[in-house]
């Protein structure tokens, strides 16, 4: 199935709305919610709903408010909703969109329980829509728009694609690769949790054949396989473009949460050995500190010139 | 929350799931008291979270009360990996004909749960690479899907199997469970199951749907204070308090802090939306930690104001809370402000988490 992320977020250049996508924010007057509405909308977002029950009728920073998901994506025509709703609340919310006809769901909230993970993201597959986290930052194209909780300063408009299952990282990791003059198309939240709507090959395959991508750096952390199974998957398509990656969490004890619910090691399953052994299968840098990443991203794309 | 050994079994013997006739105790007096009612030999076993017992000597065969006693005494104060008991747990010994290995677990890169089972039980089942593994749909395992890997396993009667597993099964889904093993299950002579051991870790955020099973929660005073202010908290052995904003950031100091030769003595995540309250609850947690000799604060600011984050460091010096140096790196909006507010202070600002590092490491050594 081919699913078009950029067609969600930004959609097509002949669209009258190119770049200015109607998006829906699930749980707009709440504190975390509102206060990234308004970034959101500064940063070029077009917020042009809101939706917290019982507070239907008012508006918020200029957005009007409705009561429920119907109601909001028949006003708008929205097709993403990014969710701010408290955690307990998740499944309903993820399925009263999916059921409106929201197509890509951004799962801001952190501690849903992953059972309720899994039934959202089966639910969005049944709608054939994604749903990327729960526990992502969200998702930006820089200097366009983003949908989500991450800061304007770190990133700027360019080529490199940038997946990570880390917020704080992605900041990082794209603000040192800004200041290298690699600049980023598209950074993606992979998500905190051991479950992830949209997993790191799920994220590859929306990105891997579009021309305005040159690279892709992908920060890691201790915890399940992902990594391993994405090494193995760009192996096996042969994946031409420079990758690179980071993983944190190498010095971390074993069975030890560190601090998001999916960065945990169980024997060898989610070491970080077992992440470094995988991508240097498949010829992919790790660098040692997010620091190092743009240096070795540099060598990489040279390297393909050649 | 990892439960421990008894607490599992407890949860099995709801779901009648069979165990070995047990009892915990805390004291020489409840194990005395305890040891009449057993049948020697027994067996003791420390309940802890962490794994590798048997090869730790943390469970010992005794063949009579005063064997038990002894057996207690060492055992109650006997760390493995710098953990000790909550509880030692005496139980009977099975007398078992064969031995099997059973699990469910969250498989993540499937997205599912996944059943586990092998003949070979008794090991660590990464180590074994005789194993049937089934994928289990959302509404749960199959009878079908158990009778099936007990025909693979090559059980002669595969009735108590199936039963043991269904069990197993609901327990997973109703406990809200991440993983649930069973290693080993004994089969005795008779054909019945016996679980000899549990491993269960139920989902923490679904920890709200499960009242029923708070009281198994156990957490440090320190733990439980980071827990009420949002943070993550996670206790290290070295010196060095790691605190910053995001657990792949905090995670990533830790290495870096690790490669430059330091030791971290905890990794603290405060979250997103740090306030210099926030801050100051957070270096208000450290304190406690008696450890720690330094502090180093690794913020990424975007949103957050990185003058708040100062002034929380300065109130808590003025307020007696820390009296370590804290090393910085802070960046975000108004961090020259930030250095500002903090010269003459035992707090430094760094413009890269290297250099901070650096100092922070040299400083403890």
């Amino acid at each position: 199935m081919e699913y078009d992320l950029f067609e969600q977020l930004i959609g097509k250049k002949e669209d009258a709305d190119y770049e200015r996508k109607p998006i829906i924010i699930q749980g707009i007057t709440g504190s975390f919610g509102s206060t990234h509405s308004k970034l959101m909308k500064e940063y070029g977002t077009n917020v042009a709903a809101g939706v917290t029950p019982g507070k239907g009728g008012q508006t918020f920073d200029g957005v009007p408010v409705f009561n429920n998901m119907d109601e909001a994506v028949t006003a708008t025509g929205a097709t993403v909703s990014g969710m701010f709703v408290p955690a307990p609340f998740f499944l309903n919310a993820a399925k009263e969109a999916l059921d409106s006809g929201i197509k890509l769901l951004v799962a801001v909230p952190e501690h849903v329980p992953v059972i309720d993970s899994i039934k959202a993201m089966e639910y969005a597959r049944s709608k054939g829509a994604r749903m990327i986290g729960p526990n992502t930052p969200g998702v930006i194209v820089p200097q366009v728009m983003k949908v989500g909780i991450m800061p304007a300063r770190p990133f700027t408009q360019g080529s490199t694609v940038v997946f990570s299952r880390s917020g704080t990282l992605m900041y990082e990791v794209s603000y040192e690769l800004t200041k290298a003059g690699y600049g980023q198309r598209l950074c993606f939240g992979i998500g905190g949790d051991p479950i992830n709507g949209t997993n790191l090959i799920e994220a590859f395959e929306m990105i891997s054949d579009r021309a305005d991508v040159s690279s892709v750096v992908v920060v890691g952390e201790i915890g399940g396989d992902a990594e391993e199974t994405l090494a193995d998957y760009l192996i096996q398509i042969n994946f031409k473009k420079p990758v690179v990656a980071y993983i944190a969490g190498r010095s971390a004890p074993k069975e030890k949460r560190m601090g998001h619910a999916g960065a945990i090691v169980y024997g060898n399953y989610g070491s970080a050995e077992s992440k470094f052994r995988k991508f240097a299968e498949a010829g992919i840098p790790v660098a040692k500190r997010p620091a190092e990443v743009p240096t070795l991203l540099g060598t990489r794309l040279n390297s393909n010139k050649d | 929350m990892k439960l421990l050994e008894h607490q599992g079994k407890e949860l099995f013997a709801e779901y009648g799931i069979s165990i070995p006739f047990s009892s915990v105790v805390y004291s020489k007096d409840d194990a005395l008291k305890a040891s009449a009612k057993f049948k020697f030999p027994v067996v003791l076993k420390s309940q802890l979270t962490v794994g590798g017992r048997g090869k730790a000597g943390a469970i010992v065969k005794c063949k009579n009360s005063s064997e038990l006693i002894l057996a207690f005494e060492d055992l109650v104060k006997k760390e493995v990996k710098g953990e000790l008991p909550r509880g030692i747990l005496i139980e009977e010994v099975i007398d078992k004909k064969s031995e099997i290995y059973l699990s469910f677990y969250l498989n993540r890169s499937k997205r599912c749960y996944s059943l586990i089972v092998s003949a070979e039980g008794g090991v660590d089942i990464e180590s074994v690479t005789n194993k049937i593994i089934l994928d289990i749909a959302l509404g749960g395992l199959l009878p079908e899907q158990a009778e099936e890997a007990a025909a693979k396993l090559g059980l002669l009667t595969s009735k108590a199997f199936v039963e043991l597993t269904m069990k197993l099964s609901s327990l997973v889904r109703e406990k809200e469970v991440e993983l649930a093993e069973i290693n080993p299950v004994a089969m005795l002579s008779d054909g019945s199951l016996v679980a000899l051991d549990s491993k269960i870790i139920i989902d923490d955020n679904a920890m709200f749907r499960h009242p029923e099973l708070r009281k198994y929660e156990h957490v440090s005073e320190i733990e439980k204070q980071a827990g009420e202010s949002g943070f993550s908290l996670v206790e290290l052995s070295g010196d060095i308090a790691i605190i910053g904003n995001g657990a792949g950031l905090v995670m990533s100091t830790v290495d870096m802090v690790t490669d430059g030769g330091g030791k971290a003595g905890c990794f603290l995540d405060f979250g997103g939306g740090a306030t210099t309250q926030t801050i100051y609850d957070a270096l208000k947690v450290i304190s406690k930690i008696q450890h720690i000799r330094a502090i180093l604060v690794n913020l990424f600011g975007g949103i957050v104001r990185t003058n708040l984050v100062a002034q929380a460091i300065l109130d808590a010096y003025r307020n007696n809370l820390v009296n370590v140096p804290v090393f910085a790196r802070i960046t975000g909006a108004e961090s020259e402000k930030a250095q500002a507010m903090l010269v003459g202070s035992k707090a430094n600002l760094y413009d890269t988490v290297e250099e901070a590092i650096d100092r922070v490491v040299r400083e403890v050594s």
